[in-house]
């Protein structure tokens, strides 16, 4: 197990140690860090390659389809066949568009999802770069992704794309929101805002002390997990790019490989939250018997499959309630959290702690279910003096 | 009642069908496809696709008299036929070509409806898509003349249905021709009398 464990890391000291007979110090260290960044830019677009398969695999069944498995053995090379068609699919700018933001917001897209991958530990001691506000990076990293969506909306000069643009702003801005304070109780927890720290506090009960079995935890999550979906875009949270709404919403001025591009973002996305979702609330890499790295794939993967369960079951929200899951049950639901979080480290008798905080949040989540299924009726307005 | 419920009830509902989609029967939520060019459905008996002429033992004399009913029929126009001629340039009744523009026929079946001498049927194959527009998808006589047995062998209950009806008819003409001769009278010739 401890050698499975680390394997990657031995390769990489042992081929480390070979260049060192040759290179002086800092060659090394540069080599070092060349290493973590080339396997991130590989990972990232082979995770965009292979999510694309299992995603049109995984509701291909759920739709009693089996999904391509025409190219290759289970159709793995589907993403490659895919890849170059799209590379030699014509690149249309349209006439009027803002030429120079037009081709930049696909490449700036990607960037912010590549710079997620920094923070995320994939295992132990595999951490690219161990952050001591780790979690705040990934935050402030990944919702730069939605100016890249306004760049594109807005320089492709046209009105879907604008509008695709407008209702990614608006969602952004509803769902950064809760989801950073849904993180607020796990910072409060492991008393770090480090994501590697954060999952060393996860450690105890033989690697199985997460915080989604705690009350607070098992809330914090099922938000956190919900705002990440509408972060990425993802059904049933894909305003922006509501097909049977606004065309493709914001790349719809995009072909060839720049919508590849956009694509790819999506879903390494996808990958990012999953993989935070996982270090914060499901511990990481953190579990008994299997590697640790292994222990990471499966979580994130598991909950990406929710995702995709998500995307063949729910249809797409409607612009208001969207904004009212968000600003009218998510915010105050983790305000509550908070401090729930709080009085629940302050006292120390087990049972009557759990109890306690799940009685809190169940009353309050009611509370404002109850609040939210209101029929809301304008009233009626008289404007006398028109007549 | 509960704010959330029926998203659960409609999450359970996908998540049965992804996993009896790999073990179960298609009507138990198993899948229904069928990977077509490896596995095939039985092309079933009623099934009709572009028309073949059929001929009775020799393809030199098919049943076709080229009356020409079909392609004055034919909605789209798509039937082309020339009648043969002997070296006297005399009709002859069987024709010289029968084109049929698969590409313009919509399988209509009219075709099938109008001739009175049981000459024309629709077919079972369906995978004629080729490459070559102008030639492959052009049927000639000669691609479109298949032996009855085949009809048999096609649509056998339609098939075993015209050839009692044409048998029927063949002995009501046998015995229409066997009474005059009873009577003292010679028989009318087929051709007009003509010699
Ligand atoms: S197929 Fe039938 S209708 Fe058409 S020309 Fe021949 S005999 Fe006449
Ligand atoms: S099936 Fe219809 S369209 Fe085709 S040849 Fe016969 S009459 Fe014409």
């Amino acid at each position: 197990m401890e050698i499975l464990d680390s394997i990657f890391l031995n390769t990489k000291k042992i081929f480390l140690d070979l260049l060192g007979c040759w290179l002086p110090d800092w060659m090394i260290l540069l080599v070092n860090i060349g290493i973590i960044i080339g396997v991130i830019a590989v990972l990232g677009p082979v995770i965009m390659m292979y999510l694309t398969l299992l995603e049109r695999k995984i509701i291909g069944r759920m739709q009693n389809r089996i999904g391509p498995n025409r190219v290759g053995i289970f159709g793995i090379l589907q993403p490659i066949a895919d890849g170059i068609k799209m590379f030699t699919k014509e690149d249309i700018i349209p006439q009027n568009a803002d030429k120079i933001v037009h081709f930049l917001a696909p490449v700036l897209m990607v960037i912010p999802a590549l710079l997620a991958f920094a923070v995320l530990p994939f295992g132990r001691g595999m951490i690219p770069v161990n952050l001591n506000v780790g979690l705040l990076f990934f935050i402030a990293v990944s919702s730069t992704s939605t100016i890249c969506v306004f760049m594109a909306s807005w320089a492709s000069r046209n009105k879907f794309s604008i509008l695709g643009g407008m209702r990614s702003a608006a969602q952004m801005i509803s769902y950064e929101i809760p989801m950073v304070l849904s993180v607020v109780p796990v910072i409060l927890s492991a008393e770090s805002l480090s994501t590697y720290a954060i999952v060393e506090a996860q450690a105890r009960w033989s690697g199985l002390h997460w915080f989604v079995f705690t009350p607070w935890g098992l809330l914090a999550f099922i938000i956190f997990f919900l705002c990440g979906v509408a972060e990425c875009n993802r059904s049933p949270f894909d305003l922006p790019e509501a097909e049977s709404e606004i065309v493709a919403g914001f790349h719809t001025e995009y072909s060839g490989m720049k919508f590849a591009l956009f694509y790819m973002a999506e879903y390494m996305n996808t990958f990012t939250v999953s993989a935070l979702a996982a270090t914060l609330f499901l511990g990481g890499w953190e579990g008994p018997v299997l590697p640790s790295w292994l222990w990471f794939f499966i979580k994130t993967h598991a909950l990406i499959f929710v995702m995709f369960w998500f995307r063949g079951t729910l249809p797409r929200f409607r612009v208001d309630q969207l904004m009212g899951l968000a600003w009218k049950l998510f915010l105050p639901l983790t305000l509550i959290n908070i401090f729930v979080a709080g009085g629940y480290h302050l006292i120390s008798d087990r049972n009557f702690r759990v109890a306690g905080a799940s009685a809190v949040l169940l009353v309050s989540f009611l509370l404002f279910t109850v609040f939210l299924n209101r029929k809301y009726m304008p009233e009626k307005r008289r404007y006398d003096l028109v007549d | 009642m509960f704010f959330g419920l029926g998203v659960l009830r409609g999450l359970m509902v996908t998540l049965k069908n992804f996993v009896t989609s790999y073990f179960m029967p298609p009507d138990r939520g198993g899948l229904f496809t069928v990977e077509y060019p490896e596995k095939r459905l039985p092309v079933i008996e009623r099934f009709r696709n572009f028309p073949f002429l059929v001929y009775d033992k020799d393809p030199e004399n098919p049943r076709c008299v080229a009356c020409e009913i079909c392609a004055n029929e034919c909605p789209t126009k798509c039937i082309y036929i020339e009648k043969d001629t002997d070296p006297n340039k005399k009709p002859l009744r069987r024709p010289a070509i029968f084109d049929i523009d698969i590409t313009v026929c919509m399988n209509c079946g009219i075709c099938e409806e109008v001739c009175p001498f049981d000459s024309i049927y629709m077919d079972h194959p369906f995978e004629v898509a080729s490459s070559d527009r102008l030639e492959k998808l052009l049927f000639h006589k000669n691609d479109l003349l298949k032996s009855n047995d085949y009809f048999h062998k096609i649509r056998p209950t339609h098939a075993a249905a015209i050839d009692a009806r044409r048998r029927a008819v063949e002995e009501k003409k046998k015995s229409a021709a066997v009474k005059p001769s009873e009577t003292g009278q010679p028989p009318k010739a087929q051709n007009g009398g003509k010699p």
